[in-house]
C-alpha cells in the first residue's frame, strides 16, 4: 500500500493502460468479460481519485500529490506529476466519466476488446494532461489521446465516420503544431520543460539581444497564439469548431460522451494551466480578441444548434455554445487579472467546464439510447414520443434543462458566475453573448418539443418498430449523472470551495 | 648471372621436355601434354621462387637484362597466366590434343619474361618479336576456322607494323644518344631541352608499338575481332599476360628513358583517359561476351595507365598491382567464356540467360570475376582501382583524369552488372534450366577455382601482393 | 586485445554466406535454418555489444581492434573497428534488421499463391549476407579504407537482390539506377577521402586512413570547404538526400521485402552515418561552412517527399517517399551541428529504421497474398491479417511522430536542434508532421479497414508464426524506445558529444 500511497498519482495515470495490455491477454470472443472486466479497471482509478479528492488540502498552495520520475533525461524533461484544485477537478471529472461511458458502451457488439482497450488509453491520455507539470510531458499526453478517439471514431463510428475522424486527427494535429513548436523554443531557451520554472522565467522574460535576433516581444505574441491556437481548436472556438460536430455526430455514443465530457475541457484547461501563467501580459492584451472569439462560439453555436435537423449535431453545437463561455470567463479574467471580478469569471469558467462535462456527457448518452432504438437522430422522425416512454422523458427534460440553465441546476450556477465576472470587465461581448444565452433556451426547448411533444410519430407506436422504454443499465448511467447536476445545483460549495481557492492562488 | 634467366632456362627446358615426350604419346592421350605444361610451369615458379630470387638490382649479360624485382614479379604474372592458360587449353578441341600449341604458349612466355627484364633497346625489340611471333601463330591456329585465320593474319598485319615503326623509334634514340642502354639513354639524352621536340617524335613512335601490345587507344582496333576470332584461350592470355607484358616495357622504358622530359606524363594522360571512355562506351553495345571483354580490357589498359602518369614509386606500384589484379580477373572471366561456350557453343550473351541455374558455382565465378572488373570489393578489382586512383590524387594536377576514370568506371559497372543480370535474372527458352547442365572438366575446375581464391585474396590479404608490387616499383626509382 | 567481438559481428554474416552456398539447391528449409541461426547469433552478438557498452559506462571507442592491414610506403591500411554511441545503436539496429528480414522471408511454400521467398532462397540469403556483413562493417570501421572496403560491399549485393528476386516490372530498370547513384556517390566521396588521405600526410608525415588520426589532422578551412561537399554529399545519396533521392522510391518499389526492409531500415543510415562519420567529423570546419544548405535541402525533403507520398497511390512508393522525408529529418538534424539536433538525428535514424522496416515487411505481407500494391484496389485486410494491421498503425504511429513511440523522441530533439539555428526551418518543416499524420490514417483506413474487394474474400492466407514474431519484435522495441528514452538517448549522447568536440564547440 506504501507504494500506491506514495505514488498515488502514477498509479491513477498508468491504471488504465496496465489493465489495457492485460485485456489484450484475455481469451479472446468473450465480450461480456472484456465489458466486465473494463468496467472494473476503470472503477479502480475512479476509487482512487476519491482518495485524492480526501487526502488533497485545498487551502495548501501550489501541487500536491507531486512525483518526479525521470524520463528524457538528454531533453532534460522528466514524467513530473502534480495536481492542483484545478487538475484535480479534471481528474475528477475524468476518472468519474470514465466508467459511465464504459458502462454506456455495453451495447458495442463488435470487437469488444479493442474497444474497451482503446478506450482505457483514452483515459490514460486525458489524465495525463490534467497532471503533468512538465511541458513536454503535457504535449505527449495530450497527442496520445488523439490516436484512441480517433480509431473509436473511425471504428465504431456511425456512416461518415472516415471523413468525421480524420478531420478531427488532422484539425488537432494541425492546431497543435504550434503549440509543439512553441513548446521547442521554450525548451531550448531554458533547458528545461518544467512548467514551474518555465512559468517563473517566462511571464517575465526580458533579453535586450531578442530570442535568436527577434524582439522578445515579437516572440511571445506568435508563441501566445501558437498556445492559444492549438487550445482553441479543442476547446473549440469559433472558427476552428467545424471539426466538431463531424466527430461528435459520427462517434459513438460513449466515445461522444467523453468527447464532449472531457475531452473538450482540455483546450479549456490548456488556457488555464499554461496560457494565463505563461502570457499573463499577452492574455490581457489579447483578452478582447479571445473575448470576441468566445462571443462568437456561444452566439453561433447557438444558432449552428438551433438550425440543426439531426438530434445530435443540436447537441454537439451546443457543445460549442456552452464552451464559448468557459472561454469567455477566462478572457474576462485574462483582462484584469487578480481583481474578484476576475476570480468570480474564473471560478464560473471551471465550474461550467466540470458542469458542462456531466451535462454534455448525459444529452449525449441520452441521444445515443434513442438512437439505438430508432436508428434515426433525424429529429422530424420523432415526435410526440413522451407518452411511449415517460421515464426516459423525464430523464431528458431533466437533463436539458440543466444544459439551459435552469436555475436549481448546476448549469445556471456556473453561467450566472461567468456573466457575473465578465459584466463589469467585458460588458459589451458579456451583453452579446446573452444573446446566445438566449438561443440556448430556444434550440434546447426545440429538441425536447421534436423529440417528445407535438403529434405522435405512429411508426414508433407499434409493430417491430415499437419504442422501448429506457432499460436499467441505462437508468444506471444517467442516475450519477442526475445525482450530481442536482446537488452542484442546490449546494455547489463543496466542489467551488476547491476551485476557488486553487484560483486564489494561481492568480 | 643465369639465376637472372633461370624461369626462362626452365621454360626452355620444359619446352624441351615437351618436344621429346610429346610424339610418343597416342594422338588420344595428347592432352596430357597440357597437364606437362601446367606442371612443369607449377615447378618453374617453384624453383624460381626458391632459388631464382632477385637481390638488389644488377646488370647481366653485359647489360642486356637486368636482375631486378620488378622482371622477377612480372615474370611470375606471366608463368601464373601461362599456367592457367594451359589448362584451359585442354579441353580446346582444336589446341588441347595438338603438343605445337602447348610449346608456342611456352615459348612466348619465355619472351614476356625477357621483355620484362630487357635492359636493351635491341634487347627489348628481340623479346618483343619472341613473345609476338608465337602468338601470332597461336591467334591463328585454327586453320579451318576462317574467323580464326583473320585473326591471326590480322594480328600479324598489325603487329608487324607497329613493331615496324618501334623499331624506327629505337634507331633514333640510338641515333640521339649512341647507345642503346636503357640505364644510360636518360643520362645520354640530358637535360638538353633542344631536343625536347625530336625526343617527343621518339615517344609518340614507341607509343605506337607499346600501345598497340596494351591496346590502348588508338591502337587498340585489332583487339576486338582478333579476341573474338582467336581460339579463346589465347584470346584470354592475349588480353592479360600480353597485356601485362607491354606495361612492364612501358614503366621501365618510360620511368628510365625519359624523366628528365616528363611531359610525356600529359600525353600518356590524355591517351588514359581516351583510352578508358573509348572502351568503356564501345563496350556498351556489345551482344558478344568476347567483344565486350575486349573492349572492357582495352578500358582496363586505360585504368592502370592513370598509375603510370603518376610518375611516381605509388604509381607504379599501382600499375603493377592492378596488373595482378586484373590478369587474375580477366583469366577467370575468359575461362568461364571457354567452360560455357565449350558446352553451350555460344558466345552471345543472351545464350547467358539461366546460367546460374545451369551452374550455380559457374554463376558465383562469373559473379567475381566481373564485380572485380567492375571495382567492387571484397575483390581484386576495387583494391587495384583504389590504389591507382590513390596515386593519382597525390598530383593535383591529375585530378581530373581521376574523375574521367570514375566516370568510366561508373559505365563499366553497368554493362558488367548487366552481364549479370542475364546470368542471374533471365531464363532459357523453356525455363527448363535443370535440364542443360553445365559440365566442368577437371582443368577447368582447377583453374576457375584457384582463379576465383585468387580474386578474392588480392581483395582482401593484399599485404603481400602489394609489398612485392613497390618491392619492383621501387627498383624503377 | 579483447574478445574481437566486432569482427564476430561482421564476418559471421559473411561466413554464413558462403557456408549457404555450399548447401545443396533444394535442400530450401536448411538453406533458411542456416541463415535464420547466423542472423540469431548475429542479433545476440549485437545486442551484448550494445548492453556492454552501456554498462561500460558510455565512454568513448569501444571494442577497438586494430591490425594492420597494409603498410608499404606512403600508403597504410588498418583494420580499424571499433563502435561509439552513434555507431553501437546503429548495429543493433542492422542486427534486428537482420534477423526480421530472415523471419519474413521465410514464408510459405504450399499455396498457390507463394509468400515470402520461394526462389532460390540459398542464393537470396547468401546475397543478403554479403549486404548485412557489409552494413556491420561501414558501422564499426574506424578507417576510411575499410569503410570504403565495406560501403562498397554493402551496394551491389542490392543490384542483385533487386534485379533477381524483385518486382518484375521495374526490377531492371530500379535496380540499375539504384546501383549507379550509389555507386556515383561512393566513388565521389572516394575521391575526397583519398584527398584528405594526402593532405594529412604531407602536413602531418604520417600517412594513414586512420580516421582517428585524421580528426587530428588539421586541415585548413580552404580545404575542408572544398572537400566538404563532395565528401557529405557522396554519402548522403545513400541517405536519400534531397535531390539525390531519386534512386531510393524506385529501388524500394522493386526491392524483394527483406531487401526493401535492409534498404530503407538500414542501407539509408549507412549513407547518413558515413556523412556525419566522414564528412562532418572529418571536416567539420567544412561542415559549418555549409550546414546551411544541407538544411536547405533537408528541409525541402521533409516537406516535398511526405507531400509527394501523400499523393502515391501505390504503398511501397508511399513508404518509399515517407522514407526520403523521414531521412530528410535525420540530415535536418546533422546540419545543426549541435548537441539536440545530432542526438534526434541518431535516434531518428534508428527509429527510422525499424519502423520502416516493420512498414515493408507488413506491406510485403499484403503484396505477397493480394498481388496488387495499389492502395485503392486494397481494403479490409485487417480481418484476415490482424497482426500486419496492427504493425501498420503502429509504424504509422511512429511515422507521424506520435508521442509515447520512438518518432517522437527522434523528432523532437531533431526540433529543437533547429530552433537553435534557424526557427524558421523548424517551422516550415513541421508541415511534413500534418502531412505524414494525413496520408498514414488515410492509408491506414483504406488498407485495413475500408470494404473488402470480392476477389480477396477467402484468398488471403493467414501470417505464419515467423511473420509475427517479426512484427512483434519490431514493435516493442519502437514502443520502448518511445516511452524509455532513456534506453538510447544516453548512448547517441556519447557518441554526440565526440562529434561536438571535433566541431570546437560544447
Amino acid at each position: 500500500m506504501n507504494f500506491i500511497n506514495d505514488n498515488l498519482l502514477l498509479v491513477i495515470l498508468f491504471f488504465p493502460a496496465l489493465a489495457a495490455l492485460v485485456l489484450l491477454f484475455l481469451p479472446a470472443d468473450e465480450n461480456k468479460l472484456f465489458r466486465w472486466f473494463a468496467l472494473g479497471a476503470s472503477l479502480v482509478p475512479f476509487i482512487l481519485s476519491i482518495g485524492l479528492w480526501i487526502g488533497f488540502d485545498p487551502n495548501a498552495a501550489g501541487y500536491q500529490f507531486e512525483a518526479n520520475y525521470p524520463w528524457y533525461e538528454a531533453l532534460h524533461s522528466s514524467l513530473h506529476l502534480g495536481v492542483d484544485g484545478l487538475s484535480l477537478t479534471m481528474v475528477m471529472l475524468t476518472t468519474f466519466l470514465t466508467p459511465l461511458a464504459i458502462l454506456a458502451s455495453f451495447s458495442i457488439k463488435e470487437r469488444v476488446k479493442a474497444y474497451m482497450m482503446l478506450f482505457l488509453f483514452l483515459e490514460m491520455g486525458m489524465l495525463g494532461v490534467f497532471m503533468s507539470i512538465d511541458l513536454l510531458i503535457f504535449f505527449v499526453f495530450w497527442e496520445i489521446g488523439l490516436v484512441p478517439m480517433y480509431f473509436l471514431i473511425n471504428q465504431w463510428g456511425s456512416a461518415n465516420r472516415n471523413y468525421a475522424s480524420l478531420k478531427f486527427m488532422i484539425y488537432t494535429m494541425g492546431g497543435s503544431l504550434g503549440l509543439l513548436l512553441a513548446i521547442q523554443m521554450l525548451g531550448v531557451l531554458f533547458q528545461t520543460y518544467d512548467l514551474q520554472e518555465i512559468t517563473a522565467n517566462w511571464s517575465t522574460y526580458t533579453s535586450a539581444n531578442g530570442i535568436m535576433g527577434i524582439p522578445v516581444g515579437t516572440v511571445k505574441t506568435i508563441a501566445f497564439w501558437a498556445f492559444v491556437i492549438a487550445f482553441a481548436v479543442k476547446v473549440p472556438l469559433w472558427p476552428f469548431h467545424t471539426w466538431l460536430p463531424d466527430a461528435h455526430t459520427e462517434a459513438p455514443t460513449a466515445g461522444s460522451m467523453i468527447l464532449a465530457g472531457v475531452l473538450l475541457k482540455l483546450g479549456a484547461y490548456g488556457f488555464l494551466r499554461l496560457v494565463l501563467p505563461l502570457y499573463p501580459d499577452e492574455a490581457k492584451y489579447f483578452a478582447g480578441a479571445l473575448a470576441f472569439l468566445a462571443t462568437a462560439a456561444i452566439v453561433f453555436g447557438a444558432f449552428g444548434s438551433f438550425g440543426q435537423t439531426d438530434f445530435k449535431r443540436l447537441v454537439a453545437y451546443s457543445s460549442v455554445n456552452h464552451m464559448g463561455f468557459v472561454v469567455l470567463g477566462i478572457a474576462a479574467a485574462a483582462s484584469a487579472i487578480g481583481t474578484p471580478d476576475a476570480t468570480i469569471a474564473l471560478n464560473g469558467a471551471i465550474l461550467q467546464m466540470f458542469n458542462h462535462g456531466l451535462s454534455a456527457a448525459g444529452m449525449f448518452f441520452l441521444v445515443g439510447v434513442i438512437y439505438e432504438r430508432t436508428h434515426t437522430r433525424n429529429l422530424e422522425e420523432f415526435g410526440g414520443l413522451f407518452p411511449l416512454v415517460p421515464v426516459y422523458g423525464g430523464i431528458l427534460i431533466f437533463t436539458s434543462m440543466a444544459s439551459l440553465g435552469l436555475p436549481g441546476l448546476n448549469g445556471f450556477i456556473s453561467e450566472f458566475l461567468v456573466v457575473r465576472g465578465s459584466l463589469p470587465l467585458l460588458p459589451v461581448y458579456t451583453a452579446v453573448s446573452m444573446l446566445g444565452l438566449l438561443m440556448t433556451g430556444a434550440y434546447i426547448l426545440k429538441g425536447i418539443k421534436k423529440v417528445l411533444h407535438g403529434p405522435l410519430n405512429e411508426h414508433w407506436a407499434h409493430g417491430e418498430h415499437k419504442l422501448t422504454e429506457i432499460n436499467t443499465r441505462e437508468i444506471l448511467i444517467m442516475a450519477p449523472l442526475m445525482v450530481l447536476i442536482l446537488v452542484i445545483g442546490i449546494w455547489p460549495a463543496w466542489i467551488l470551495d476547491v476551485i476557488n481557492k486553487a484560483v486564489m492562488m494561481l492568480f | 648471372m643465369l639465376l637472372a634467366i633461370l624461369p626462362e632456362l626452365l621454360l626452355l627446358t620444359l619446352a624441351v621436355i615437351l618436344l621429346v615426350v610429346e610424339p610418343f604419346w597416342k594422338v588420344e592421350d595428347r592432352r596430357k601434354a597440357g597437364w606437362l605444361t601446367f606442371g612443369g610451369l607449377l615447378a618453374t615458379m617453384a624453383i624460381s621462387l626458391l632459388f631464382g630470387r632477385p637481390g638488389d638490382p644488377q646488370a647481366v649479360f653485359g647489360g642486356m637484362l637486368r636482375f631486378d624485382w620488378f622482371g622477377f614479379f612480372f615474370k611470375m604474372i606471366f608463368i601464373f597466366g601461362a599456367a592457367a592458360t594451359s589448362l584451359f587449353m585442354m579441353d580446346h578441341e582444336k589446341l588441347g590434343r595438338r603438343g605445337e600449341s602447348y610449346l608456342l604458349l611456352l615459348a612466348t612466355t619465355m619472351g614476356m619474361g625477357l621483355m620484362a627484364s630487357s635492359a636493351d633497346l635491341v634487347m627489348l625489340y628481340l623479346a618483343i618479336e619472341t613473345t609476338s611471333i608465337p602468338l601470332y601463330v597461336l591467334a591463328g591456329f585454327m586453320l579451318d576456322d576462317k574467323a580464326s585465320t583473320e585473326a591471326g593474319f590480322k594480328y600479324l598485319l598489325f603487329g608487324a607494323l607497329t613493331s615496324a615503326v618501334m623499331l624506327y623509334g629505337f634507331s633514333l634514340l640510338f641515333g640521339f644518344t649512341g647507345t642503346t642502354d636503357l640505364y644510360k639513354l636518360a643520362d645520354n639524352l640530358g637535360p638538353d631541352r633542344n631536343m625536347s621536340l625530336m625526343v617527343f617524335g621518339v615517344i609518340f613512335l614507341l607509343l605506337v608499338g607499346l600501345g598497340f601490345k596494351v591496346s590502348a587507344v588508338p591502337f587498340h582496333f585489332w583487339a576486338p575481332d582478333v579476341y573474338q576470332g582467336a581460339p579463346t584461350p589465347v584470346a584470354g592470355f592475349l588480353s592479360t599476360a600480353s597485356k601485362a607484358a607491354g606495361f612492364a616495357v612501358l614503366l621501365r622504358l618510360f620511368i628510365e628513358v625519359f624523366p628528365g622530359f616528363a611531359d610525356w606524363t600529359t600525353i600518356l594522360a590524355v591517351l588514359a583517359a581516351i583510352t578508358m571512355t573509348v572502351g568503356n562506351l564501345l563496350a556498351l553495345p556489345q551482344t558478344n561476351i568476347k567483344r565486350l571483354l575486349a573492349y572492357s580490357s582495352i578500358a582496363h589498359a586505360g585504368y592502370a595507365m592513370i598509375g603510370l602518369v603518376a610518375f611516381s614509386d605509388l604509381g607504379a606500384a599501382s600499375v603493377i598491382f592492378y596488373l595482378v589484379a586484373y590478369v587474375a580477373t580477366n583469366l577467370l572471366a575468359f575461362g568461364i567464356v571457354m567452360a560455357f561456350s565449350r558446352i553451350a557453343g555460344s558466345d552471345e550473351i543472351k545464350d547467358y540467360a539461366g546460367l546460374s541455374r545451369r551452374a550455380p558455382w559457374l554463376g558465383i565465378a562469373m559473379l567475381v570475376a566481373f564485380l572485380s572488373l567492375a571495382g567492387m570489393p571484397p575483390f581484386g578489382g576495387f583494391v587495384a582501382k583504389v590504389i591507382v586512383f590513390a596515386a593519382a590524387v597525390q598530383n593535383p594536377a591529375l585530378i581530373w583524369l581521376v574523375i574521367v576514370g570514375i566516370l568510366n568506371s561508373i559505365v563499366g559497372v553497368y554493362y558488367y552488372l548487366n552481364v549479370l543480370k542475364y546470368v542471374y535474372l533471365y531464363r532459357m527458352d523453356g525455363e527448363n534450366e535443370e535440364a542443360h547442365p553445365i559440365a566442368l572438366t577437371r582443368p577447368y575446375t582447377i583453374a576457375l577455382l584457384v582463379l576465383g581464391f585468387a580474386v578474392i585474396l588480392l581483395g582482401t590479404a593484399f599485404g603481400p601482393w602489394f609489398d612485392w608490387s613497390t618491392l619492383g616499383a621501387l627498383n624503377l626509382f | 586485445m579483447n574478445f574481437p567481438v566486432l569482427s564476430l559481428i561482421v564476418f559471421t554474416p559473411l561466413v554464413a554466406a558462403v557456408l549457404l552456398l555450399l548447401i545443396p539447391a533444394d535442400r530450401k528449409n536448411e538453406a533458411r535454418a542456416t541463415a535464420l541461426a547466423a542472423a540469431v547469433f548475429a542479433l545476440l552478438l549485437s545486442i551484448w555489444v550494445y548492453a556492454q557498452y552501456a554498462l561500460n559506462g558510455y565512454t568513448d571507442y569501444q571494442f577497438v581492434e586494430k591490425v594492420s592491414w597494409l603498410k608499404v610506403g606512403q600508403l597504410a591500411f588498418d583494420y580499424h573497428v571499433g563502435v561509439d554511441g552513434m555507431s553501437a545503436p546503429l548495429v543493433l539496429l542492422t542486427g534486428i534488421v537482420m534477423f526480421t528480414g530472415v523471419l519474413i522471408s521465410w514464408g510459405r511454400e504450399d499455396l498457390h499463391a507463394p509468400t515470402g521467398i520461394q526462389d532460390r532462397p540459398r542464393e537470396f540469403f547468401a546475397f543478403l549476407f554479403l549486404l548485412a556483413g557489409g552494413v556491420f562493417g561501414v558501422f564499426v570501421s574506424l578507417d576510411l579504407f575499410l569503410l570504403f572496403f565495406f560501403y562498397e560491399i554493402a551496394v551491389f549485393p542490392m543490384y542483385l537482390l533487386i534485379v533477381i528476386w524483385g518486382w518484375v516490372k521495374t526490377r531492371e530498370y530500379a535496380a540499375m539506377k539504384l546501383t549507379l547513384y550509389l555507386f556515383i556517390g561512393s566513388v565521389v566521396a572516394l575521391v575526397g577521402a583519398l584527398a584528405m588521405y594526402w593532405t594529412a600526410g604531407q602536413q602531418t608525415g604520417v600517412f594513414t586512413f586512420d580516421m582517428l588520426e585524421l580528426e587530428k589532422a588539421g586541415f585548413s578551412t580552404a580545404f575542408q570547404n572544398a572537400w566538404f561537399l563532395p565528401v557529405f554529399f557522396g554519402f548522403a545519396v545513400l541517405g536519400g538526400i534531397w535531390p539525390f533521392h531519386n534512386w531510393s522510391p524506385d529501388g524500394h518499389v522493386a526491392a524483394p521485402t527483406a531487401v526493401s526492409m535492409f534498404h530503407a531500415g538500414v542501407l539509408m543510415k549507412l549513407g547518413a552515418f558515413a556523412a556525419l562519420r566522414v564528412g562532418i567529423m572529418l571536416l567539420p570546419e567544412g561542415a559549418k561552412t555549409w550546414s546551411w544548405l544541407i538544411m536547405l535541402f533537408a528541409a525541402i525533403a521533409v516537406v516535398y517527399g511526405a507531400y509527394i507520398a501523400f499523393v502515391q497511390p501505390d504503398l511501397k512508393y508511399m513508404i518509399g517517399f515517407s522514407s526520403v522525408s523521414h531521412m530528410g529529418l535525420v540530415m535536418f538534424g546533422l546540419s545543426t551541428l549541435n548537441r539536440d539536433g545530432l542526438t534526434g538525428a541518431g535516434l531518428q535514424m534508428f527509429s527510422h529504421g525499424v519502423m520502416t522496416a516493420l512498414f515493408f515487411a507488413v506491406t510485403g505481407m499484403i503484396y505477397d497474398r493480394s498481388h496488387t500494391r495499389q492502395i485503392p484496389e486494397l481494403g479490409g485486410m485487417m480481418k484476415p491479417l490482424p497482426w500486419a494491421g496492427i504493425g501498420f498503425i503502429i509504424g504509422g504511429l511512429v511515422s507521424m511522430g506520435m508521442p509515447g513511440f520512438s518518432g517522437f523522441v527522434a523528432e523532437f530533439p531533431i526540433f529543437m536542434g533547429v530552433w537553435q539555428v534557424a526557427p524558421l526551418a523548424a517551422i516550415i518543416a513541421s508541415i511534413s508532421i500534418v502531412i505524414t499524420a494525413a496520408y498514414i490514417m488515410r492509408n491506414i483506413r483504406q488498407v485495413f479497414f475500408g470494404e473488402m474487394p470480392a476477389q480477396f474474400e477467402g484468398h488471403i492466407s493467414p501470417l505464419t508464426a515467423l511473420d509475427k514474431v517479426a512484427i512483434v519484435t519490431l514493435c516493442l522495441l519502437m514502443i520502448a524506445l518511445g516511452l524509455f528514452p532513456g534506453l538510447m538517448a544516453p548512448m547517441v549522447q556519447t557518441g554526440v558529444d565526440n562529434i561536438l568536440r571535433l566541431l570546437g564547440g560544447a
